[in-house]
């Protein structure tokens, strides 16, 4: 079976996950996504690449964040979007996922950009396309349940290189709800793509998927071994509700054993960076001082992703 | 009518029958095998030159949706499947709208049966009313009416005093209960098994621990009650060991695995395919190596079908809100085949587990090919391959993993009580 992302020569058609992505595509997406900070910069913020192009952001799971960056990023790329937030809208009448985009493609999409909270929803869609005869429309991954979140795994990546330089020689450690976690998943495999020779997981076993090892990281249940050594820290959102389901005593224990305080990042390298894909719960994964601190990179994230998803979307749907 | 089948492979577990020979059908019986009895004028002559004729195939758990679904299928296309598949007899789990739990319905729904003349069917009733694991059903009225089992279907009883209970009442009378080993709250919202896929995937998980822990309170009960209990859609090694276990100390239950779990595992979910939301979940490479040796020796009694018809609108969605289940009827023969093969076993051995086998387990008088028995019989040709399509399917659910691809086992012919019921076209 074909990788769904890619097209009959090898080129990204859709993205919908990083695993299975070869590494030169990671790489091209980052360099494309390096001038493009630039952008931001400029007096008229606007470069033609998407001009004419429609972009339509199919939420069907609240998220104003990553829905408005993707927004700028298609903006300044010149395309025309539309923001649907669906889960307010039709299939709250009864309307199917595949109804919906049907009559979306029928008003000449170009690209579905699409949050969803069940995993894989994005493949049923770009599958759905491909069926139809309709692949000429692109899918965009901005979250599928626990599956994936490939823009945040690399606006990360590009975080690390523009901090970091090169991937060879690091040591990572990924913090949290890593069982929930997209990002967490997306992260992984990004850097084992990338070549990051020490990926690590550090979480309590009930935040632990079964056989997470298999996706290459050494796994530890002690924040402060996990951290000693460490050159880049990516912190995961802990959810209010994982404190039911008997996953979690309390939010002030978890914080105690596993919430990042300077303390326990002065045992990760001197110059090790902090990044967090927000929104951040201060107090419970992280401390507002290493959150504020210098160490954290938490806004050029921020500023990066913009450039990253203008990358994407330009390499897909781009003149 | 009389019909004299010539020249075909005649194969009966049962007796550990496999010669070339003929078969001579009298009204609704089986009359003579071999030489012609006395004065035999047939009425017609099947040539089975090339064919396997066999019992007619018992499918132990097959959904036919009616009453209350018959948006995903009707009785009339899934009789049609089951004959076509060379199903002679089939027994149906009490999970329709309204529940088969009160003896008009059962009455109700083996009389349409009945009318189509078509294979024959025996309701499971509904153990505890409603499904709900609250109260126990009428067992004996539902009996009466034609159950020949009681189960609760895939919806546990979370309540372990009723589940005491039923398997009390039932034993009284010696009724079968049949169960599907799931815990009531581990993995209860999951849809894939918990391992590597399911971590990769971001799916929810189902750890093998539901059905394990299900399975030591079943046994415990099964061997305080007495109660015959049958073991369904056993899904990892790890349950199967515990099945041998207690056989091994001297308990009598039996157990089945589905044709899904015999050939797939977690990892044919490849990029979220919706066929393959099964309940149970396919589990991993190394459980389904254990289920299909299982079944070669013998701890597993029985292959089903556990045919699931489900509409396109039930598949045409994100994997975790697919309605679980596959089609399977059609596909019954041909999978058991190919597992027969690949496990290098004499064919009567293999169609024993869906004939002979699978009539022990149901309690009904069937599954053989002898003199004097009822004339349900199969006649297939082993040597043929076909496609797995939409288009070939008659069952109403087009929804299988197994769609593309090749299988071997094309069924001629199927009798019921003698008479012609299914009759492939030619050239097909």
């Amino acid at each position: 079976m074909r990788n769904p992302q890619l097209n009959g020569h090898g080129e990204l058609q859709h993205l919908l996950t990083i695993e299975g992505l070869p590494r030169d595509i990671l790489l091209s997406i980052l360099d494309t996504a390096a001038p493009f900070t630039e952008v931001a910069e400029r007096e008229v913020k606007k470069i033609p690449l998407l001009r004419g192009k429609s972009v339509f952001n199919l939420f069907f799971e609240n998220s104003t964040r990553t829905r408005t960056t993707f927004e700028i990023a298609a903006k300044r790329l010149s395309a025309d979007v539309i923001n649907l937030n669906i889960n307010t809208s039709s299939t709250a009448k009864g309307e199917s996922l595949l109804d919906t985009v049907d009559n979306l493609a029928a008003m000449h999409a170009d690209m579905f950009v699409v949050r969803h909270a069940s995993s894989g929803a994005p493949f049923l869609i770009a599958e759905h396309l491909a069926r139809t005869g309709r692949d000429h429309i692109h899918v965009v991954n901005a979250g599928d349940g626990r599956h994936a979140h490939p823009t945040q795994g690399l606006l990360d990546m590009y975080t690390v290189r523009h901090y970091k330089k090169d991937f060879s020689n690091l040591v990572v450690a990924v913090v949290g709800d890593v069982l929930h976690s997209r990002v967490a998943r997306s992260e992984i495999h990004a850097l084992t793509t990338l070549g990051v020779p020490e990926v690590r997981v550090i979480a309590p076993k009930t935040l632990l998927p079964t056989e997470v090892e298999r996706l290459g990281v050494r796994v530890f249940h002690d924040l402060k071994e996990g951290l000693k050594g460490v050159d880049v820290v990516m912190m995961l959102r802990l959810q209010n509700e994982r404190m039911q389901g008997a996953l979690l005593p309390s939010r002030q224990e978890y914080f105690k054993e596993f919430g990042l305080t300077q303390e326990k990042l002065d045992l990760a390298k001197p110059d090790a960076i902090v990044l967090h894909p927000g929104p951040m719960n201060r107090g419970v994964e992280i401390d507002s001082a290493v959150a504020d601190g210098g160490r954290a990179v938490i806004l050029p994230q921020v500023t990066f992703g913009i450039a990253v998803r203008m990358a994407v979307m330009s390499m897909l749907a781009g003149h | 009518m009389k019909i004299h089948i010539k020249n075909g492979r005649v194969i009966d577990p049962a007796s550990n029958t496999d010669r070339v020979q003929d078969v001579f059908v009298a009204g609704s019986k089986v009359v003579a095998l071999g030489d012609a009895p006395g004065n035999f004028l047939a009425n017609r002559v099947i040539d089975a030159t090339g064919l396997v004729v066999c019992p007619g195939l018992v499918d132990i758990s097959a959904r036919l949706r009616e009453p209350g679904y018959e948006y995903r299928a009707t009785l009339v296309s899934e009789m049609s499947a089951a004959v076509a598949g060379g199903v002679t007899s089939l027994a149906c789990p009490p999970d329709t709208d309204p529940v088969l739990d009160e003896p008009g319905l059962v009455e109700m729904l083996k009389y349409r049966a009945k009318t189509m003349n078509k294979a024959r069917v025996f309701p499971r009733g509904a153990l505890t009313v409603g499904l709900k694991g609250e109260h126990i059903t009428e067992m004996a009225e539902l009996t009466e009416a034609g159950c020949v089992a009681f189960s609760q279907a895939d919806t546990p009883i979370v309540n372990t005093e009723v589940l005491h209970h039923a398997l009390q009442y039932a034993a009284t009378f010696g009724f079968p209960v049949w169960l599907q080993p799931r815990d009531a709250f581990v993995g209860r919202k999951g849809v894939a098994h918990d391992g590597e896929v399911a971590t990769r995937l971001g799916l929810t998980p189902i750890p093998v621990t539901s059905e394990t822990i299900a399975l030591a309170t079943i046994l415990q009960l099964a061997r305080d009650t007495g109660a015959r209990v049958h073991i369904a859609r056993i899904s990892s090694g790890a349950g199967l060991n515990m099945v041998r276990d207690a056989r091994a100390h001297g308990l009598s239950v039996t157990c089945d695995v589905s044709i899904n779990h015999l050939h797939l595992c977690d990892t044919d979910i490849g990029y979220f395919n919706p066929h393959c939301h099964l309940m149970p979940p396919l589990r991993s490479q190394s459980d389904r190596e254990a289920l299909r040796q299982g079944l070669a020796d013998g701890s597993i009694d029985v292959l089903c079908s556990d045919h699931t018809p489900v509409d396109d609108d039930g598949k045409q969605v994100p994997f975790d809100e697919a309605e679980p289940g596959a089609t399977g009827l059609e596909l019954l023969l041909p999978l058991t085949l190919k597992w027969g093969s690949e496990m290098g076993l004499p064919l009567a051995k293999t169609l024993s587990r869906i004939t002979a086998d699978a009539a022990r387990v149901l309690g009904v008088d069937h599954g053989r090919l002898v003199v004097g028995a009822a004339a349900d019989l199969c006649l297939f040709d082993p040597e043929a391959w076909s496609r797995v399509s939409r288009e070939n399917l008659l069952s109403q659910g087009k929804n299988t993993p197994f769609l593309g691809l090749e299988l071997p086992g094309k069924v001629r012919y199927t009798l019921v009580d003698g008479n012609v019921v299914f009759e492939a076209k030619p050239n097909t």
